[in-house]
């Protein structure tokens, strides 16, 4: 699994051109460090309850407050009961014999139902086309400067922005500061425009000027608005009459504080838009985000990206066996 | 997944009736389906085990009546706790008797506070007020442009000093401001924080402290899962918020975070932001929202809309036109117009109880009501008054006119013609009163 922007992005170079092979030590240690202290609520409660069981038998109560404590990080009742049976079974097997063999299979678990699809994001289209779509608030403008900063000052890319928000207001003057602190152009429009052209426009953009990669941000929209929606298939179907294959990647921006309609957001944006991936926002709060395993378990979506923190280098790939340790080790 | 509440209910209990009474274990079986459904809602864990404890003690040794079968029996204390811990009848807003009344919002990022301001602005400004908004949100990049716009869609006035000064100055000046110009309401705008974010959190105390505010209102996204709770709880002990605003209820969220914070924090839920347009924000009821829980449906709401699109006198004259029969295509295409009014048909279907489950994913054509709409614009006001002269060369000039083909005219006279059929029934008496089928139910 990818652990830094190198992995994360495919970009056909020799890695060592633009940025080191592999990321210092020490920064791994700090993101690590990072998120578990944001999950931190999360570890104290599942932590204090394993290290708990150490002393206790494997009984029925211990697995009733297993449960609880999935149920309280958002996983959800369906993949919540399914980790648990594992478990279960796996102790009447003979396999857990302690605690500590509890833990460490939970996080086994939890890691492997994190890991699903396809992790890494393909940089070696001509260009990239990358489409940001998500309900409103869920981080899409924010991310999108995160990843576009990465992009151009860590693995040396151009990337074009389209301004494709032309429905909230003062959208696009967020998007263009993002722009001027990450040193990428911007495509925009006039409010109330139409977003497909936008899209359309900035991928002929960055044909025309040479860009690598193009993010096209969207409005924030409800699922289950069916017109907005459609709109959303239509910018969808414009960007891929401008370039075939196109686009090459759709990032789905997920706010980890979402409970359980998280799986259904995932669910109808997929149907609409094909989605590729899941960027989970927010996670440094006390929201545990669990809703992405749930969504990775049900419909083999990944999580690709997380934001842990306001900061720049706060947007990270997402490793699977981290989230997992993080939720679980003390 | 959740309309099931009322059958999983049912089946559970099925056997009951016979016995008179619910056993511990039927209501045993019942709570289990109730903690499923309530947790696949996002209602707080404690919440749930709590709820399901007191709803069980109500409705163990319960009478099943005779008229209500026992899941329904089940469903109605359920009911009826759930719209209890949710706040009874709701309350609104208290005006100072000495203006401004000053209103702070605040709420985590992404919640929906710049948006739930304008939408309050605009409430406040149907009711009368003079409303003046405080930009204080100078972190994230454009967020005074955000409220700047949105006042303006309110009619109501920015106080703004940019992004340069420190908030609780701002909250201060913008409150000068509005005492000189003699607002009746100010609400301040803040920026997002997370709830464990010291020094933002201490921010807001300040601003809380300069202004004293008559009201803080907490904005919730109705999606939040069981996060809810800790993020209320910080926010009432650093601002002691009143009340809650409930943002994104137009999506398919059950809103359980809803619950939790009025269950936990007993703050109660005062608005309900329900759609993109500066218009979508509602009183809220609990009662209705005891219902969505539950999946049940929202029969109030509908009945509401129906209310607000309905004009009496169109309906009188309607009525007469039926009687007399000369309900023509004008009259539909009217009622056509009527019920689109009420918003997209899927979301008004949805309201109807037991419809909700069963539509899943059945899409409502909207277009199919454009193409009648327009075929019927197509017409003179003759033909429409009376299809009947509708001919070979003019169906296909409407084909033409409206851009379908003769297929699609001839489908909607038969179908009008049809319709006339079934009215002319009903006004003279061959078919039983709305009346009569609501008893014989």
């Amino acid at each position: 699994m990818p652990r830094t922007w190198q992995e994360l992005f495919v970009t056909g170079e020799a890695a060592a051109a633009t940025a080191p092979q592999e990321e210092p030590q020490e920064r791994r240690r700090g993101f690590f460090r990072r998120l578990r202290e944001n999950l931190s609520k999360t570890r104290q409660a599942l932590g204090a309850e394993l290290q708990a069981s150490v002393f206790q038998r494997l009984d029925d109560e211990t697995f009733e407050r297993l449960e609880e404590m999935l149920i309280y990080a958002d996983v959800g009742a369906p993949a919540t009961a399914r980790i648990v049976e594992r478990l279960e079974t796996e102790a009447a097997g003979g396999t857990l014999a302690s605690g500590e063999d509890l833990t460490r299979r939970l996080t086994e678990l939890l890691a492997e139902a994190a890991r699903t699809g396809e992790a890494t994001i393909d940089l070696r289209h001509d260009p990239t086309v990358i489409l940001m779509v998500g309900v409103n608030g869920t981080g899409k403008t924010t991310t999108i400067g995160k990843i576009a900063w990465h992009l151009q000052k860590e693995l040396g890319k151009s990337v074009l922005l389209a301004a494709g928000d032309t429905f909230r207001a003062a959208a696009v003057e967020q998007l263009e500061a993002w722009a001027e602190r990450a040193g990428s152009d911007i495509v925009k429009a006039a409010p109330g425009s139409d977003p497909g052209a936008v899209a359309f426009d900035a991928i002929s953009a960055a044909r025309a000027r040479g860009h690598d990669v193009v993010i096209i941000d969207t409005a924030g929209r409800l699922h289950t608005q069916d017109h907005l929606m459609d709109e959303l298939a239509k910018v969808r179907r414009v960007i891929a009459k401008q370039m075939p294959e196109a686009p090459h990647e759709t990032l789905l921006t997920i706010d980890a504080t979402t409970g359980q309609n998280g799986l259904r957001q995932a669910l109808l944006f997929r149907e609409t838009v094909d989605v590729t991936g899941i960027v989970l926002t927010k996670l440094d709060g006390t929201a545990k985000g669990g809703i992405a395993l749930a969504i990775a378990q049900e419909l083999g979506v990944p999580v690709k990206l997380i934001g842990i923190g306001e900061a720049l280098e706060d947007l990270r790939p997402f490793d699977p066996d981290d989230f997992a340790r993080a939720i679980i080790e003390v | 997944m959740f309309e099931a509440l009322s059958e999983r209910l049912e089946a559970a209990l099925g056997d009951v009736r016979s016995r008179g009474k619910l056993t511990e274990e039927d209501v045993n079986k019942a709570m289990r389906a109730i903690r499923l459904a309530l947790l696949e809602a996002d209602v707080n864990f404690q919440v749930v085990k709590r709820f399901t404890a007191d709803v069980k003690e109500r409705a163990l040794g319960a009478e099943v009546l005779e008229s209500l079968n026992p899941g329904q029996q089940v469903v109605k204390i359920v009911s009826d706790e759930l719209t209890e811990l949710m706040g009874g009848a709701g309350r609104d807003l208290v005006f100072s008797p000495k203006p401004p009344t000053v209103i702070l919002m605040a709420g985590l990022q992404g919640s929906g506070k710049t948006t739930a301001c304008g939408k309050l602005a605009r409430h406040l400004r149907e009711q009368g007020k003079d409303v003046a908004l405080a930009a204080c949100d100078v972190y994230r990049p454009a967020a005074v442009d955000q409220l700047v716009k949105v006042g303006a869609q309110a009619g109501a006035t920015v106080y703004e000093q940019g992004t340069g000064r420190d908030p609780v100055d701002i909250a201060e000046w913008a409150l000068g401001r509005a005492r000189a110009d003699g607002r009746d309401v100010l609400i301040i705008d803040t920026s997002g924080r997370l709830h464990i974010d010291e020094a933002l959190m201490e921010e807001l105390a300040r601003i809380h402290k300069r202004t004293k505010p008559h009201d803080v209102l907490l904005v919730v996204d109705a999606m939040t899962g069981q996060d809810a709770v800790n993020v209320a709880e910080r926010f009432a002990q650093v601002a002691n918020f009143d009340g809650v605003i409930l943002s994104k209820l137009d999506g398919d969220a059950r809103g359980g975070a809803a619950l939790s914070v009025r269950a936990v924090t007993g703050k109660p839920i005062l608005y309900a932001s329900t759609g993109e347009k500066l218009d979508a924000f509602e009183r809220f009821h609990p009662d209705r929202m005891a219902q969505r829980i539950l999946g049940m449906g929202d029969v109030l709401t509908l009945i509401e809309k129906a209310e607000q699109q309905m004009d009496e006198r169109k309906a009188a004259e309607l009525e007469r036109k039926i009687r007399k029969q000369q309900f023509g295509l004008d009259d539909f295409l009217d009622q056509l117009q009527q019920l689109r009014r009420m918003g997209p048909l899927t979301s008004i279907l949805k309201m109807i109880p037991g419809l909700g489950s069963q539509l899943g994913s059945i899409k409502v054509d909207e277009r199919e009501l454009d193409r009648i709409a327009a075929i019927i614009t197509s017409m003179t006001p003759e033909e429409r008054a009376n299809p009947a002269i509708l001919n070979g060369s003019r169906r296909k000039r409407i084909a033409q006119g409206s851009g379908t083909n003769v297929h699609a005219v001839n489908q909607l006279v038969k179908q009008f013609s049809e319709m006339q059929k079934v009215m002319r029934q009903l006004s003279q008496g061959k078919m039983p009163s709305l009346h009569q089928l609501a008893r014989g139910r």
